[in-house]
C-alpha cells in the first residue's frame, strides 16, 4: 500500500522535474530559442544599452542570467520557479505569475463544470444504451456519438458563437463577466454573490456547451462498452438468481463496475481539455490560461509563453498524480499489486 | 475484404476516406486553382437553387477527339470575400493535408510500435526506462507544447508539420502495444506455435501481428485525427505561417477574421471547411472500426458464420476503443 504511494509520488516529482528541465531546454537551447530572441529584441529596441544592462534585463524578464555559466543558469531558473517567480511579461506589463494567477481560476471553473457535465450526461446515456443494446435508440445514439466525436470542439464553438451569440444574441460573445458586476464571493452578501456566480455561468455557458456537446459522445460510447461487458459477467447472473432487485443490480453492480475504469479517464480528460483550452478561449475571447498563452505567442512575449506552459504542464502533472493516488483508494485492486502498468 | 463491406459503418468510412484520397490526388487537376478575383465576391453556394441554378452548366468537352457531354461548374460552393472559389480552396488544400496526415500516421506508427514492442519484449530495466518515458510524454499537455514548438520552428513543409504535431501521439500507441506484447507473448497459442517449431517470422506474422493490428490502427487513426484537429486549430488561430490557402484551417481563420460570424453572406465560407474536417475525421474513425473487424479473428469467425448478414453486428468487442474519451485535442 505505502509502496504504491511512494512509487507514484516519486514518479510525479520526476515528471515535474523533467517538465521544468524541458522548458529550460526550450527557452535556452533550441535553435531560435526565446532567450536569444528576447535578447535580440532588447538590443534592437535599445541599441545604446551596454551588454551588462541587456543581460540584467533579460534576467529580469525570464530569470536567466546570461553572464553566468549554463549550469548556474539552469539552477537559477529552477529556483525561480520553485519560488513562484515565472518572470516578467513584456506585452502585459505585469509579472507572469500575477497574470496567470488571475486567469487560472476562470479556466478551472469553466472547464471543470464542462467536464463534470460531459461525464454525467455521457454516463447516463451510455448506461441506457447498454441496457437497450441493439435497439433503435442505441444504434441512433451510437451514430450521433461518432459524428459528435469527429467534430473538433472549436468548430462547435464557432457555430454556437455564430448562432446563439451573434445571430440570436442570447449569449454574450466575449469576456468572463459583465463589466457592471462586482466579482465577490461572500456568504454575508448572498445577493451579490449569486449575481456574480450567475453572470459568470452565463458568460461561460457557450464554452461549456461546446465542450459537453463534442465530448459526451465519447464518454457515452465508453460507458456503453463497459456496461455491456459487465452485463455479461457471471457474478451478475448470480446476483439475479439471488433475487436482488433490478435497481440494486443496476446501481451497485453494473454502474459501479462500469464507471470505475473511467475514473482515471475523467482526470486525464481534465488535463487534455485544459491543454486544449487555448483555441476555445480564443474563440470566445475568454481570458483564461489558454487565452493568455495564445496572446503571448502572437505577441512573441516569451516570458508569458513559457510561464503558461510550465504552469499548465505542472497543473496536469498534479492532476494525473491525484488521479493515481485516489484511484488506489477507489479501486482496492490497484494498490494490492494488481497494478500491471 | 467482404468482411469490411458487410459492415455499414466500415463501408461509410472506407467511402469517405477513399473520397478524400481521390480528391487529393485527382482533384487539383480537375478543379481550377483558387486565384484572387477569379469570380464575383461572396457568391452564395448553389447560386440560383440546387436544381436549375446558375452554378452548373451542361456543356460538352472533347475527350481523345470525341465530343462527350460534360458539366461545367461555376463556383458550386460559393466564393470568399476576394473572389476565390470555396470548393477550389478546399480541393487544393487537400493534398497538403493528406501529406501531413500520412506523415504523422507513419511517424506515430513506426515510433509507437517499435518502442512499445521493444519495451514489451525486453522487459527488465529497458522496459522500466521506456515505460517512464512513455508515461511522461503522455502526461504532457499537448497543445501548449505544440504552440511553443510551432512558434519557434514555424514549419511550412506539411511533412515537418505532421511530425511536429504528432510528437506526442506515439506514446499512447507504444503503451498499448507494450501491454499487448506482454499479454500475447505468454499466451498458450504462441507457446504452442513455438513448440511446434514454427519460425519466428511465421509466429510474428500469423499469431502476433493480427492481434496487434487493431491497436495499431486505432491509435494511428486517433493520432491522425489529433493532427487534423491540431493543425486546423493552429492555422485557425493564425499561429502557423501561410501565404495561400494551404489548410482548411486557413479558410476558417480568414472567414473568422473577416467577420464571417457577423453576416449570413459568409456563412458558407465557414461551414464548408467545417464539414470537410468532420467528414474526414469521421471517415477515419469508421474505417478503423471496420479494419478492427478484419483483423480481429473472433469477429471474423462470427462473420464467416453469418455471411451476407449486413445487420449491425454485435459490437461489444472493440469499437469503443476507437473513440477517445479525452475530448478533442
Amino acid at each position: 500500500m505505502y509502496e504504491y504511494f511512494v512509487k507514484r509520488t516519486g514518479q510525479a516529482l520526476f515528471t515535474a522535474f523533467v517538465v521544468v528541465t524541458l522548458s529550460f531546454a526550450l527557452v535556452r537551447l533550441m535553435p531560435g530559442n526565446p532567450a536569444d530572441q528576447l535578447r535580440g529584441q532588447l538590443i534592437r529596441n535599445n541599441p545604446s544599452l551596454s551588454q551588462q544592462e541587456i543581460n540584467r534585463r533579460v534576467a529580469n524578464y525570464i530569470n536567466i542570467d546570461y553572464s553566468a555559466p549554463l549550469h548556474e543558469q539552469y539552477l537559477d531558473y529552477i529556483a525561480g520557479i520553485l519560488r513562484g517567480d515565472l518572470g516578467q511579461s513584456i506585452s502585459q506589463n505585469a509579472s507572469v505569475a500575477e497574470i496567470l494567477g488571475q486567469a487560472l481560476p476562470w479556466t478551472v471553473f469553466a472547464f471543470s463544470v464542462a467536464i463534470l457535465l460531459m461525464f454525467v450526461v455521457g454516463i447516463a446515456l451510455g448506461s441506457i444504451m447498454a441496457y437497450w443494446e441493439g435497439s433503435r435508440f442505441d444504434v441512433g445514439t451510437t451514430g450521433i456519438g461518432i459524428v459528435l466525436n469527429s467534430t473538433p470542439n472549436y468548430v462547435t464553438a464557432l457555430l454556437f458563437l455564430y448562432v446563439f451569440g451573434f445571430t440570436l444574441g442570447w449569449f454574450p460573445t466575449s469576456g468572463h463577466i459583465s463589466s457592471q458586476v462586482v466579482p465577490i464571493v461572500d456568504p454575508l452578501r448572498p445577493v451579490a454573490t449569486f449575481q456574480f456566480v450567475a453572470d459568470a455561468v452565463y458568460h461561460a455557458s457557450l464554452l461549456i456547451a461546446a465542450v459537453v456537446i463534442t465530448g459526451f459522445g465519447g464518454v457515452a460510447l465508453a460507458m456503453r462498452g463497459n456496461s455491456i461487458q459487465v452485463l455479461g459477467e457471471d457474478y451478475l447472473r448470480v446476483a439475479r438468481l439471488r433475487g436482488l432487485s433490478d435497481t440494486r443490480i443496476a446501481l451497485r453492480y453494473v454502474a459501479r463496475n462500469a464507471i470505475l475504469p473511467m475514473y482515471t479517464g475523467l482526470l486525464l480528460a481534465f488535463g487534455a481539455v485544459i491543454g486544449g483550452s487555448a483555441i476555445l478561449e480564443q474563440v470566445f475571447t475568454y481570458p483564461g490560461l489558454g487565452y493568455y498563452i495564445v496572446a503571448a505567442v502572437e505577441a512573441r512575449d516569451y516570458p508569458l509563453m513559457m510561464g503558461g506552459f510550465v504552469l499548465i504542464t505542472l497543473a496536469v502533472v498534479i492532476g494525473a498524480f491525484i488521479a493515481d493516488l485516489t484511484y488506489g483508494l477507489v479501486d482496492p485492486r490497484v494498490s494490492t499489486g494488481g497494478d500491471a502498468s | 475484404m467482404r468482411v469490411v463491406w458487410n459492415d455499414a459503418r466500415a463501408r461509410i468510412g472506407a467511402v469517405l476516406v477513399l473520397g478524400f484520397v481521390v480528391m487529393g490526388v485527382v482533384g487539383p487537376a480537375l478543379v481550377a486553382e483558387p486565384r484572387v478575383g477569379q469570380a464575383p465576391l461572396l457568391v452564395g453556394p448553389f447560386q440560383g437553387g440546387i436544381v436549375g441554378g446558375r452554378w452548373y452548366e451542361l456543356t460538352s468537352t472533347s475527350l481523345f477527339g470525341v465530343s462527350v457531354p460534360w458539366v461545367a461548374l461555376h463556383w458550386p460552393l460559393g466564393t470568399d470575400n476576394v473572389g476565390r472559389g470555396i470548393l477550389e480552396q478546399i480541393v487544393h488544400a487537400t493534398p497538403r493535408m493528406l501529406t501531413m496526415i500520412a506523415s504523422a500516421g507513419l511517424f506515430v506508427t513506426v515510433l509507437g510500435t517499435s518502442i512499445g514492442a521493444l519495451a514489451g519484449y525486453s522487459g527488465g530495466r529497458i522496459d522500466q526506462l521506456l515505460s517512464t518515458v512513455i508515461d511522461i510524454v503522455m502526461t504532457l499537455p499537448g497543445l501548449p507544447l505544440l504552440l511553443i514548438l510551432v512558434a519557434l520552428l514555424e514549419p511550412k513543409n506539411p511533412v515537418v508539420l505532421g511530425v511536429v504535431l504528432s510528437l506526442q501521439g506515439w506514446a499512447g500507441m507504444a503503451r498499448a502495444i507494450r501491454s499487448q506484447v506482454l499479454t500475447i507473448r505468454s499466451t498458450s497459442y504462441v507457446e504452442a506455435a513455438q513448440a511446434m517449431g514454427l519460425s519466428t517470422p511465421t509466429i510474428v506474422g500469423k499469431e502476433i501481428v493480427p492481434n496487434i493490428m487493431p491497436f495499431v490502427m486505432i491509435n494511428m487513426v486517433n493520432a491522425m485525427r489529433g493532427v487534423i484537429f491540431a493543425s486546423v486549430g493552429l492555422y485557425f488561430l493564425g499561429l502557423l505561417p501561410f501565404s495561400e490557402v494551404v489548410n482548411w484551417g486557413v479558410m476558417l481563420q480568414l472567414a473568422y477574421s473577416n467577420g464571417g460570424l457577423l453576416t449570413v453572406d459568409a456563412a458558407h465560407w465557414l461551414l464548408v471547411p467545417m464539414v470537410a474536417i468532420i467528414l474526414l475525421s469521421m471517415g477515419l474513425i469508421l474505417f478503423a472500426q471496420g479494419m478492427d473487424r478484419v483483423f480481429n479473428p473472433r469477429v471474423r469467425a462470427r462473420h464467416a458464420k453469418t455471411t451476407g448478414d449486413s445487420e449491425e453486428t454485435e459490437s461489444t468487442e472493440t469499437p469503443t476503443r476507437a473513440v477517445s474519451m479525452e475530448g478533442n485535442l
